[in-house]
Order: structure tokens, then sequence, then C-alpha cells
């Protein structure tokens, strides 16, 4: 469903961010990319949901692909997938609920539907009594919840997570991973990009790992990797 | 449609200043380019009195006898620019100074003979009442030959033309002077907009706004001041017209129809500035 082929990302004033990066993700799997801090992985997030392209190679995701994006493809294919970052991202001056209610607004959602939808992910996330809450009103990991309610809010096939727990102590950060396991565990697959590697020991998922750039190791082809690496 | 609308009016509160500035530059611009308007509108009532009134005077010379005239008369009323010919004798020309210079009836009075001479009085079909055909006419009559002088008012309407012309093009230009401006100052509202909503843009695109969505607020935005700043240009030059009538002479003012036309060209003039202005911003935002 999501598919590097060959990758190479360069920024216009810095070296290789990625270097022939392939992988494959399949539906409703939940991957790991990890890597040092500059490794590349919010990179290849951002390759996903096409706010870079990348300067040689292809990204295909559900049916998109980059060889043949056009401008106007973009909002459809982000109507695909959520996205949370570390920072959250919500508006201040907007509750939970609108915050939430925000993502279908904007898609043109019919105001009928709104508010059954962004109750029932609030209480996916565990956050239906705060839904009135403004963002400064609640903790670091509800607010992470208020996020993750926002990127379901559209039924995404993927739910693109770039180091979603760092800024959460380490129940918070418990809370919020098992959070992602049960969304995983309703068919949508999950791409959670971290450093926290204790997180990533937690759970035995694929595991996707980037250095400078490029993938030095994929649990999903495990031997084939070590192999490469070894003759390094 | 109610966020957009939402967003729309926000930008008022959110740079309330700026709004002001625009919304008042915009009926500055179709304020002067109304005055110019309504001096235009009022010559142009103007000349079509005037030219109503356009007819070529013959004098005739002293002791044509009246069947020339009469056979004249004939002659001249066949010009296809004519629409009727008058005959002054030299008598009613005398009646008619008594009658109309009261203050010099004595003098009219003692006078032994009629120094007044008898005159032809040409008025023109609609249609022809302007400097050139009046020349033209003027010139024909100038081929009989008891023609003793021939006036017309050609110099006044040549004149009155140009005043209406120079009146239209100094208010065109003054007017796309202040559109200018608020092009500017709309395109400036914008960016500040676009900064001050930057967030909120960045997760419209993140959950899959279209680029058509994102822009519809500011367009709105920019439609809305031009409305606005159109009223208010319709207001100030309805207070400078009642100023001239009040104080000067009787004025005319704009038809409903052209008030709306204002309203309209304003609205038009907003949403362009939005259009451009936020062509350009948001791609960076
Ligand atoms: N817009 C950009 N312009 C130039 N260089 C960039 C840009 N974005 C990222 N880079 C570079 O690309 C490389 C990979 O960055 P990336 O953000 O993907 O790393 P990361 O693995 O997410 O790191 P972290 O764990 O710190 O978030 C870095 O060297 C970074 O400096
Ligand atoms: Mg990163």
């Amino acid at each position: 469903m999501i598919r590097f082929n060959r990758v190479f990302k360069a920024f216009p004033k810095g070296s290789l961010a990625l270097k022939d990066v392939s992988f494959h993700v399949a539906k409703s799997e939940f991957a790991f990319l990890t890597g040092h801090s500059g490794a590349g992985k919010s990179t290849v997030l951002r390759l996903i949901y096409a706010d870079e392209l990348p300067t040689s190679g292809t990204v295909r995701v559900s049916g998109f692909s980059t060889a043949n994006l056009k401008r106007r493809e973009i909002p459809k294919l982000r109507r695909r997938l959520g996205i949370v970052f570390q920072d959250f991202r919500l508006l201040e001056d907007r509750t939970a609920e609108e915050n939430v209610a925000f993502a279908l607004e904007v898609t043109g959602t019919r105001r009928s539907v709104i508010a059954p939808k962004v109750m029932r992910v609030l209480a996916q996330v565990g956050l239906a009594a705060k839904a009135q809450a403004y963002p400064r009103e609640l903790s670091g990991g509800e607010q992470q919840r208020v996020a993750i309610a926002r990127a379901l809010v559209n039924d995404p096939l993927v739910l693109l997570a770039d180091e979603p727990t760092g800024n959460l102590d380490e129940r918070a950060t418990r809370g919020v991973f098992q959070l992602l396991r049960d969304i995983n565990a309703t068919g949508t697959a999950v791409i959670l990009a971290t450093h926290d590697l204790d997180l990533v020991r937690q759970a035995p998922y694929r595991t996707i790992e980037l250095q400078d750039g490029a993938l030095v190791y994929d649990s999903a082809e495990e031997d084939e990797r070590h192999e490469g690496v070894a003759s390094q | 449609m109610r966020l957009t609308i939402r967003e729309a009016l926000l930008s008022f509160r959110r740079a309330p200043v700026l709004s002001v500035l625009a919304v008042t530059t915009i009926a500055f611009a179709l304020f002067v380019l109304g005055l110019f308007g309504l001096v235009a509108v009022n010559l142009r009532g103007a000349l079509t009195q005037i030219e109503e009134r356009v007819e070529i005077v013959m004098y005739l010379t002293r002791g044509t006898p009246v069947e020339v005239v009469t056979v004249a008369i004939g002659d001249i009323d066949a010009f296809p620019e004519v629409e009727s010919v008058n005959y002054v004798t030299e008598d009613q020309a005398l009646e008619r100074a008594r009658q109309q210079l009261v203050e010099f009836q004595g003098v009219f009075d003692d006078l032994a003979t009629n120094p007044l001479p008898a005159s032809l009085e040409i008025h023109l079909k609609p249609g022809f009442r302007d400097s050139r055909n009046a020349r033209t006419v003027a010139q024909r009559l100038s081929g009989f030959r008891f023609a003793e002088d021939i006036r017309y008012g050609s110099d006044w309407v040549a004149k009155l033309d140009r005043l209406r012309d120079i009146a239209g093009v100094v208010g065109l230009v003054l007017g796309a002077g202040f559109a200018a401006a608020a092009l500017i100052i709309i395109g400036t509202t914008i960016r500040m907009t676009v900064l001050a909503r930057r967030r909120e843009i960045h997760i419209m695109r993140l959950v899959g706004a279209t680029d058509g969505f994102i822009r519809r607020p500011f367009l709105l935005d920019g439609a809305l001041k031009g409305a606005l700043g159109g009223a208010f240009a319709i207001a100030l030059n309805y207070g400078a017209f009642l100023a001239v009538s009040r104080g000067l002479f009787q004025a005319a003012f704009f038809s409903t129809e052209q008030s709306a036309l204002f309203v309209l060209f304003g609205t038009i003039l907003g949403f362009a500035a939005s259009a451009l202005s936020v062509g350009r911003h948001l791609p960076s935002a």
C-alpha cells in the first residue's frame, strides 16, 4: 500500500537526506521507523504525505504515485492518511471537539455527520469526557489523543506518527502507544517514527531503521539485510 | 460555507486597522471615480439642454423682400439636418428686445428707426445638434446672398464636450490610482491574515483541504471589503451631491442602477485584489 522504490531525497542546501531507500508497508501493518536524529525518519513521512517529492525514485501511496502526482490530487491523497506529530499541532482557540471537527469541516463533510463522528473518535481515544476542554486545559498525553482523534476522524488507511511520544512522560507514552496498537487492531496501518528504542522493544512489530538517510535494517528482510550490512 | 463566512468576518477582528484602511481606500477610489462620474453625468445633462437650444441664427440684409425670404425658408426647411425655421421680422426683433431688456425701455421708445435686423432662427433635428453639423449648415447658409451674419453656439458646445472628456479622464486616472492603493493594502491585509492563520492553514493542508477551500475565505473577505467600500463611496458621493445641490445648483445624482454598479465594481475590485495576493502568499504558508 505504501511503497518506496529506490528513493533519493536531496534538499536544496544539504547533503542527501535519503539514499536509495526501498521498502513496502502493507495494509493493516504496524511498522516502526527508527534511527538517530537526522537519519531521515521525518523525511520518509513527508514523502508519504507528499509534503515533499523524491529527488529520484518513486513513492506510491494507495493508488497515488509521485511519478504522476498532480498538485490538486494531494488533498485527496491526504484524506486517506492521518498524521500526528510530536508537538500535537492543535488549534489553541478551539476545544478538543472543535479541533477534531475542523478536519471534517475543511474537507467538506456534511454538518449532520460531523458531530456523531467527532464523538465517536473522541470516545475511541478515551477523551469523550473532555470534549469541551481547550488544549491548554489538557495534559500532553491528552492533547496527543486529541491529535490522534483528529487524524482518525477521516477514517484513514494509514496513521503516520512522527515521534508522537517525544514530548510525553513514560506513563503517557505507554498510553499513547497502546492507543496506536488498538487503532492498528481495527485495521488501520500505523507507521510510527521514533528513536525511543524502549518503545520498539515493547512490541514485536516490523522495524525499519535508517542511518544517515540509508535504510540499514528492515526486520521484514532481516536475513538479506544482515548480509548486506555485514559485507560493508 | 459557514466556516468560510466565519473566517472572512474574523479578518476584520484580526486586523481591524488594515481592514478599515482597505475599505476606506476602496471607498476613496470609487468616491473619486464617482465624483468625476457625477461631473460627467451633470455635464451631459447640461449639454443636452444646451444642445436642445442649439440654433443657428442668420441675420438678414436690411430690406430683403419677404418673398425672397419665404422661398429661402422653404429651401432651408428641406435641409436634412433642419427641424424648423422661424422667421423673426425686424419689428418682432424690436418687440423681443423691449420685453427682454426692460431696463432700456426708454431707449427703444426714443428710436426713430429700428436698428435691429430681421433673422431666421434655425433649429436642428436631434442627432444633428452638435458643433460639426451646426458648422456644416452654417456654411451652407452663408451661400444665401442676403445672409448678413450667421451665428451658432459651436464654441460652447465644443468646450463643454471637452470638459466632459477631461472630467472623465481625470476621474479614471485618480480612481485608478486609489484602486492601485486599495490593491496593495488588501494584499498586505491578506499577507497578515495568512501569517496569523498559518497554523490553521498548515493543519487544513495536512488533513486534506483543497487549495480552493483554503482560498475561499480570503476571496470572500476581499469581496466583502470591496462591497463595503463601494457602499461608502456612494454615501460620500451622495454627501458631495447634497452639498453641491444645496449650495450651488440643482445637480443630478446617479440612478439606482448606477449606484448598484458602484457596489458591484467595489466587490469585483476587492475580489480581484484578494485573488491576486492570495495566489502569491498562500503557497509559502
Ligand atoms: N527542509 C529541509 N531543508 C534542508 N535540509 C533538510 C530539510 N529537512 C530535513 N533536512 C535534512 O535532512 C536530514 C534528515 O532529516 P529528518 O528530519 O528526516 O531527520 P529525522 O530522522 O526525522 O530526525 P529527528 O529524529 O531529529 O526528527 C537532516 O540532515 C536534515 O538536516
Ligand atoms: Mg524528525
